[in-house]
């Protein structure tokens, strides 16, 4: 059963382990990839439904994995998978769930809940299996934490620095724009990084060091890295002051900076603007988000319930993309230091790689640093 | 970038009549450019020879041109109307190649018109397999191997090196035409030969095979700013080896993970990129090795196609729509989506449904066709549905089929069938192989047997074996112990009422009954495009069994129409025209029109087209459960089934009893109709002549009413539309064999036998009739063939050319008589027979016919729109009708044969319908209009050469004069022994040729030699049967026209004259009409 704070209660049968779990319940238009929003960090305290109806077809594998396990709080789709029908498969989607205890439901009206999430926005809610009574459960969802102001970085960042080998493969990964002429060092804040980003970074030639989301930039620069990285991540940036104070020394130092998502958010807040909370956020792989500079548009992969209020952009940083759906900031640069980022997914997995190209402007910046 | 201002005029090219592989989906998407560009301020200038088309209607087009799609014909429209550019990317193959044709004859340069959508270029690389596998390679996409072959021998080095099975393609030709599977060198011989025959620059592509393979489709678009998104992916559950059009599909693709998709993104955009498609959308194909996920490009569509209607359907992305804006120079961004309003067209739509196609085939029509599905597309229709989940679709798509009792998936086992031809219906792809998957897993064959013979994938597999198991579970409880949670499940997975009632043994109303108490019934979600990311403005809808409803209906009068479901043999694109008039009309008389249709192709599923559109199967609990629903707020809801073909019919009467109002002529006025006994007694009783006949439900009845009638009889069931099984028999033997074959037609109804009218010629006429009893006659259309040629496989004209004027006045008057009698509000049409001076009714239709929009567009007046006022209560002469219709000049009606892609199958006509579509060719005279007609319909009557003659004794002395006219025009004959001796006595000179059987070189030799131009045969009876038959295929094959009535022959003669004399002009149809006053 599916209790949400507002009173709604969805029965279906469960699709995963046994027990309860709570969340803020979001939903995702992607209609492949549901292994990658599985093990997204960034999907932590929530729980997803998949709006493509028919989940769990080609089955898991640890190919595709974008962290070390199952980050979301629960599961929700409209019909499971009995097998898993894909040559790569190494087991069900139900096995998995149930494996890493993960709640899920199916069966349920999945449009009609995320009709309900787009008109009154996204709601916490709880999911129990087996015997469970949907007054106590509403009851539950209404006692869950908010999203905001709640730091959710420190559940899914790494505890200690480590360099990054490239260890599953990426036979399917569309062939880096160009590869650095010289070995360049990437030094990344780990505030849920997919992994993807890592195996794009490698892919473009680039030894990472990631660092646990609370490490003081001083010790990042003093490596002596040729680029700085801001990962995506879960929750409200607001909240992270830590982060934005490295971000700011990041900025000042000069050296170029890049940023993902909540990365994106946090060196927002450092440059001086500030974020607000989406209605229902932007969680799938079809958005389109408008290059301002070149004009051209790229499909995205996306996923954020956060974005930088553009009233609040101090001048010295320009907005970059924009989203053709609601308009809202989808990427930003500042106007005389080497530091860009991007609210959405270039390193996709899911969705389309049309914006790949932004790994190669990061080389760049980093070579140019390099020859000054 | 702002739209291109220096184009004012744009030429749009059509596909030509409905063959195989090109049908509604063309008008469909020519329609929708037509009206996009229009709305852009542009004029258009349109030209397609298939008057069935609400593309051809004078209201889309500035200019409508319905003339022959050939070089002549077109260049000297352009000359009239100096166009600034072509757009031929809606036209499907016909209007590509038309283009290229153009622009070699260089027509396109010396009347500068610009090329819109696709450069040559363009299309030469995607078209011609050779150099597409080049482009691919030469940006590191894989591809089968293969070469290209332009004679037997480089094609059998090929075969050397790649080794069995092989496939063969022809380059340039439509819907794989004359390609094929060669698993051995015989087959691969003559798979090679026609093949070299067919393509019209005489090459072949040898291919490695990738038979089993997982068939994926991309429907892609691309603007000038080299923006690029995928609106859609298709995947075909038939593996490679099945044409996609031959292939039951599912939308979204549901077996790829996001690596194999993406990767899949990453290569159509490569690809459609360096075949140069600058704007509009194009179908790219791929193929994917399930053993290890290897993935080659199998072909790309630069245009939109079958497959584009499709995924416009399933998505609700207009794909013509923003193709056509996109060549005039915007760009993606600039294009708001219809549906959501505030979005714009640069997106990826994303689907919260999942959408099935299941083709339709008329293999019942072509007995000694190869059912077997291989390269080349056979099927004629498709119907398309959509559920929450894939059963429920699935379910849904195979009983919007409407193949009746053939149709059931379930319980259909065959105690006789062993497991060897099990294994071989799996093995071997047909029309009815999913039939044998659910046998197979009834007899609880492993999934990996069925995986290992079919290669569909497991995920399917496991589907349809989940619908099984639940058809089992409903099975194993009876009528009342059947749980209401049960019952929810099988309806959840698309089990209709009457499925569930079969399996629990009781009726589908108990079961409908049974479903209300538990409130089991459908909701209806609506198709956004973006999976209720963002609100839709659009009634664009689905029922499906969940919770919420998304109908929100309104309390407006509304008049529900019932489409015509898949395009098969006998009901096709006019029934689609007709609903689409109802709706246009319904709308300007301030009525709400919902239309309820499952064929993706077609017009009316356009959800422009109405007001409100339900994307549902033609049964009764469908279309029942949408009218319970659109009167749940009140507001009157009246239903037409006049327009939609049988399918609506055979529900008028039980919508009516369920308490439906029909609008129209009654549903006991159609049984009149339809049941030949009350018609008969009704003829009788108003003196109208008919064929003496009689009804038998036994083979013993048959022969006694035979007996009294005397032979030769008309046979055929009742309630049957194309003369389904429709046969004329000469003697006992045959009558026998015959009430055997066909009682299994139709169970439900009797076996007719009406006296054959031999030499008999035959007229249809289409009629309005109005409550005040007033009566107009849309046009007296007289067969050019003698009756016994169905009258949808035969040529026909208006006005009537050799008809005396009293039998004229005695067909409009029967025709008053008979439509005041049958009570007839709205649409009427009526086939008569005249023999020996008698005029004789062969039978009356009270609906709409294929005819009205031929008769429409010649004559200026859509009657489909009046007789819809009518039916909602205006009178003709309110809409200025008080006279019957008159046209100026002369329209010739041609159908087309699907002969071609059924080799072996025989050309000869007969009372069974064949064709699939037709043309108009309109013109001064007979016969200019006829042999603009023959052009259209892809005969090249020829000006010269040698003209073969071969007719049947009594034929001999009627061919004289036609033998003398063609010697006179030029012309040298041969002819068979006994025709050439006739003739010599008759003072004309022909050589002698052998017949096939009689020696060598004999005429099929003569025709391959390409020494005879043109065929005239009438058959020689059962002896010289094959001989006659293989005759006319071989000049099929050879592109020789080969005429096989006398009739036709002399029509034919007289095209000839009059292309020498008049020569070829061409005329719009605001000009006919304006001279007609309209
Ligand atoms: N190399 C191949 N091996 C096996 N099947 C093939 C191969 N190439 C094409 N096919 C099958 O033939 C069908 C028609 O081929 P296609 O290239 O799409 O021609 P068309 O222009 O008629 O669509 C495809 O849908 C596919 O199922
Ligand atoms: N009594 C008859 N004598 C001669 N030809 C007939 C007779 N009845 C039917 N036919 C031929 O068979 C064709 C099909 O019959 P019809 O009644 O029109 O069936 P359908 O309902 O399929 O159109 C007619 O077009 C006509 O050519
Ligand atoms: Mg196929
Ligand atoms: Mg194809």
């Amino acid at each position: 059963m599916l209790a949400l704070e507002n009173g709604t209660v969805f029965r279906g049968r469960s699709a995963g382990a046994a027990g309860e779990t709570g969340g803020e319940v979001v939903f995702n238009t992607s209609m492949t990839g549901y292994q990658e929003v599985l093990t997204d960090p960034s999907y932590s305290g929530q729980i997803v439904t998949m709006t493509c109806p028919e989940i769990g077809n080609y089955g898991v594998t640890a190919e595709d994995v974008e962290s070390r396990g199952l980050q979301v709080a629960g599961f929700i789709i409209r019909s499971e998978s009995p097998i898993a029908s894909n040559w790569r498969a190494e087991g069900t989607l139900h096995d998995y769930l149930a494996s890493h205890g993960v709640v899920a439901i199916c069966d349920i009206d999945t449009r009609a809940l995320t009709r309900l999430l787009r008109s009154s926005g996204v709601m916490r809610g709880m999911i129990g299996t087996g015997r469970v009574d949907a007054a106590d459960l509403v009851e539950r969802a209404r006692a869950l934490p908010q999203m905001e102001g709640a730091d959710l970085v420190q559940g899914v960042t790494c505890q200690t620095p480590f360099a990054y080998k490239d260890l599953a493969s990426n036979d399917f990964a569309i062939a880096p724009g160009r590869t650095s002429r010289v070995p360049l060092k990437v030094a990344a804040y780990d505030f849920g990084m997919k992994w993807n980003i890592l195996r794009r970074f490698a892919a473009y030639g680039c030894d990472v060091t990631v660092y646990p989301a609370s490490t003081p930039a001083s010790q990042l620069l003093a490596t002596k890295p040729d680029g700085l990285f801001f990962s995506n991540g879960p929750g409200d940036p607001a909240v992270l002051d830590y982060a934005i104070a490295n971000a700011k020394t990041a900025v000042a130092s000069g050296v170029p900076t890049f940023g993902i998502c909540l990365g994106h958010q946090v060196l927002g807040l450092a440059l001086g603007a500030s974020t607000f909370k989406l209605k229902f956020g932007h969680r799938g792989a079809n958005h389109p988000v408008k290059d301002l500079v070149t004009g051209k548009i790229e499909i995205t992969s996306q996923n954020h319930g956060f974005a930088v209020d553009p009233a609040t952009l101090p001048h010295d940083v320009e907005v970059t993309h924009k989203n053709l759906y609601d308009g809202t900031i989808e990427g930003l640069r500042h106007t005389s230091r080497p530091v860009f980022c991007v609210q959405y997914h270039p390193e996709a997995a899911p969705g389309p790689h049309d914006a790949d190209y932004l790994f190669s402007q990061f080389i760049d910046a980093m070579e140019k640093g390099k020859t000054p | 970038m702002p739209k291109r201002t220096d184009l004012k005029r744009i030429l749009v090219i059509g596909s030509g009549p409905i063959v195989i592989g090109q049908a509604c989906e063309f008008d469909y998407s020519g329609t929708q450019a037509c009206k996009a560009l229009r709305s852009e301020g542009l004029q258009v200038i349109l030209v397609n020879s298939n008057p069935a088309t609400i593309m051809t209607d004078p209201e889309t087009a500035d200019r409508t041109y319905v003339e022959p799609l050939t070089v002549e014909a077109v260049e000297q429209v352009i000359a009239r109307e100096r166009p600034d550019a072509l757009l031929p990317t809606v036209g499907g193959q016909t209007a590509l190649n038309l283009a290229v044709d153009l622009a070699k004859a260089g027509v396109l340069e010396k009347y500068n018109v610009a090329l819109i959508g696709a450069s040559i270029e363009a299309i030469e690389v995607a078209e011609d397999r050779l150099k597409f596998k080049d482009a691919m390679r030469s940006i590191g996409i894989e591809v089968p191997e293969s070469s290209v072959a332009g004679s037997m021998e480089q094609a059998l080095e090929t075969a050397d090196r790649i080794g069995f099975p092989l496939i063969i393609r022809p380059s340039f030709t439509m819907g794989g035409v004359g390609g094929g599977i060669a698993y051995n060198i015989e087959e691969f011989r003559e798979i090679c030969q026609r093949g070299l025959g067919l393509s019209p620059v005489h090459e072949i592509l040898v291919e490695e095979s990738v038979i089993g393979w997982k068939e994926f489709e991309l429907e892609v678009m691309r603007d000038h700013a080299d923006n690029f998104v995928v609106i859609c992916s298709i995947e075909n559950i038939d593996p490679m080896g099945v044409h996609t059009g031959d292939s039951i599909t599912v939308a979204p693709a549901l077996t790829l993970t996001d690596r194999e998709y993406q990767r899949m993104r990453d290569a159509a955009r490569r690809i459609i990129r360096r075949v140069g498609v600058e704007t509009g959308g194009s179908n790219i194909q791929f193929a994917i090795n399930p053993a290890d996920g290897r993935m080659v490009a199998i072909e790309m569509n630069p245009r939109v196609s079958r497959s584009s209607a499709l995924a416009s359907k399933a998505t609700g992305f207009p794909i013509a729509k923003i193709a056509a804006k996109l060549a005039l120079g915007y760009s993606l961004d600039e294009i708001p989506n219809d549906i959501t309003r505030l979005t714009p067209a640069s997106f990826e739509p994303t689907i919260d449904y999942v959408v099935v196609k299941v083709p339709r085939w008329a293999f019942e029509k072509f007995p000694q066709a190869d059912r077997t599905l291989t390269t080349q597309m056979k099927s004629v229709g498709e119907a398309m549905a959509i559920g929450r989940t894939f059963k429920e679709a699935f379910l849904k798509a195979f009983r919007s089929l409407e193949l009746g009792s053939s149709g059931r998936l379930l319980s259909q086992a065959d105690a006789r069938e062993d497991d060897v031809s099990l294994q071989q219906a799996l093995g071997i792809p047909t029309d009815r192989r999913m039939w044998a998957v659910f046998r197979a897993l009834e007899r609880g064959w492993t999934l990996d047997e069925i995986h290992r013979l079919t290669h569909i994938d497991r995920w399917f597999l496991t589907q349809f074996q989940q619908i099984v198991e639940l058809a089992r579970a409903a099975e194993a409880v009876g009528a009342r112990d059947l749980s209401d949670d049960l019952l929810r499940d099988l309806k959840r997975a698309g089990f209709a009422d009457t499925d569930v009632a079969r399996l629990i043994g009781t009726d589908e109303d108990s079961i409908r009954v049974r479903r209300q108490e538990a409130g089991l019934v459908p909701a209806y979600k609506r198709i956004d495009t973006c999976a209720a990311e963002f609100e839709s403005y659009t009634p664009y809808m689905y029922g499906t069994f969940e919770d919420q409803c998304e109908a929100e209906p309104t309390s407006r009068p509304k008049v529900v129409i019932l489409g015509s479901g898949p395009n098969r043999i006998g009901q096709g694109i006019e029934f689609d025209y007709c609903c689409c008039h109802a709706a246009f009309a319904l709308r300007d008389q301030g009525y709400e029109t919902v239309m309820v249709n499952c064929n993706p192709e077609t017009v009316s599923t356009d959800y422009d087209s109405v007001d409100r559109l339900y994307f549902e199967p033609l049964t009764f609990e469908d279309v029942f459960a949408i009218t319970e629903r659109e009167k749940s707020q009140g507001g009157d809801v009246s239903c037409v089934v006049q327009y939609g073909g049988q399918t609506p019919l055979k529900l008028s009467l039980r919508l009516q009893e369920a308490g439906v109002k029909i609008i129209g002529t009654s549903p006991d006025s159609i049984d009149l109709a339809e049941d030949r006994e009350r018609f008969a007694k009704l003829l009788w009783d108003l003196g109208i002549p008919q064929a003496a006949s009689g009804t038998a439900t036994s083979p013993e009845e048959a022969q006694d009413v035979a007996a009294s009638i005397g032979f030769p009889v008309v046979v055929r069931p009742s309630y049957v539309l194309g003369g389904r099984a429709m046969a004329i028999v000469y003697d006992t033997a045959a009558l026998d064999r015959y009430m055997r074959h066909a009682v299994q037609a139709s169970p439900e109804h009797p076996i007719l036998i009406d006296k054959f009218l031999e030499d008999a010629t035959e007229i249809d006429v289409d009629a309005i009739a109005d409550a005040t009893g007033a009566v107009v006659i849309g046009g007296v259309m007289e067969h050019i063939e003698q009756a016994g040629i169905h009258s949808g496989d035969s040529s026909c004209v208006i006005p009537p050319f050799q008809l005396a004027d009293r039998h004229v006045a005695a067909i409009r008057d029967y025709t008053r008589r008979v439509a005041r009698a049958l009570k007839v509000i709205g649409l009427m049409n009526a086939q008569f027979a005249i023999k020996d001076d008698v005029v004789y009714v062969l039978e009356v239709n009270p609906r709409a016919s294929r005819t009205v929009p031929y008769l429409s567009k010649a004559t200026g007046v859509p009657l489909a729109k009046v007789a819809a006022n009518v039916m909602v209560g205006r009178s003709l002469a309110d809409q200025g009708l008080t006279k019957d219709l008159e046209v100026r000049g002369s329209f010739v009606k041609t159908p087309v044969f699907p002969f071609v892609r059924f080799p072996g199958v025989d050309t000869l006509l007969g009372p069974e319908m064949k064709s699939t579509g037709e043309v108009m060719g309109g013109a001064e005279t007979f016969g200019a209009a006829f042999a603009k007609a023959q052009m259209g319909a892809g005969q090249k009557l020829p000006q010269s050469g040698t003209a073969f003659i071969s007719v049947n004794n009594r034929d001999k002395a009627s061919v004289v004069p036609i033998a003398r006219d063609l010697a006179r025009l030029g012309f040298s004959l041969m002819a068979t022994r006994g025709t050439a001796a006739y003739l010599r006595a008759h003072g004309i000179d022909a050589s002698i040729v052998f017949k096939i059987n009689e020696g060598r070189p004999h005429v099929g030799d003569e025709l391959r030699n390409r020494r005879i131009a043109l065929v005239i045969n009438t058959p020689l009876g059962r002896d010289s049967y094959f001989d006659d038959r293989a005759v006319r295929s071989v000049a099929m094959m050879q592109g020789v026209p080969a005429i096989t009535t006398l009739t036709g022959a002399a029509a034919a003669v007289s095209a000839i004259e009059a292309m020498r004399t008049e020569g070829l002009t061409v005329k719009s149809l605001q000009e006919y009409h304006a001279e007609m006053g309209r």
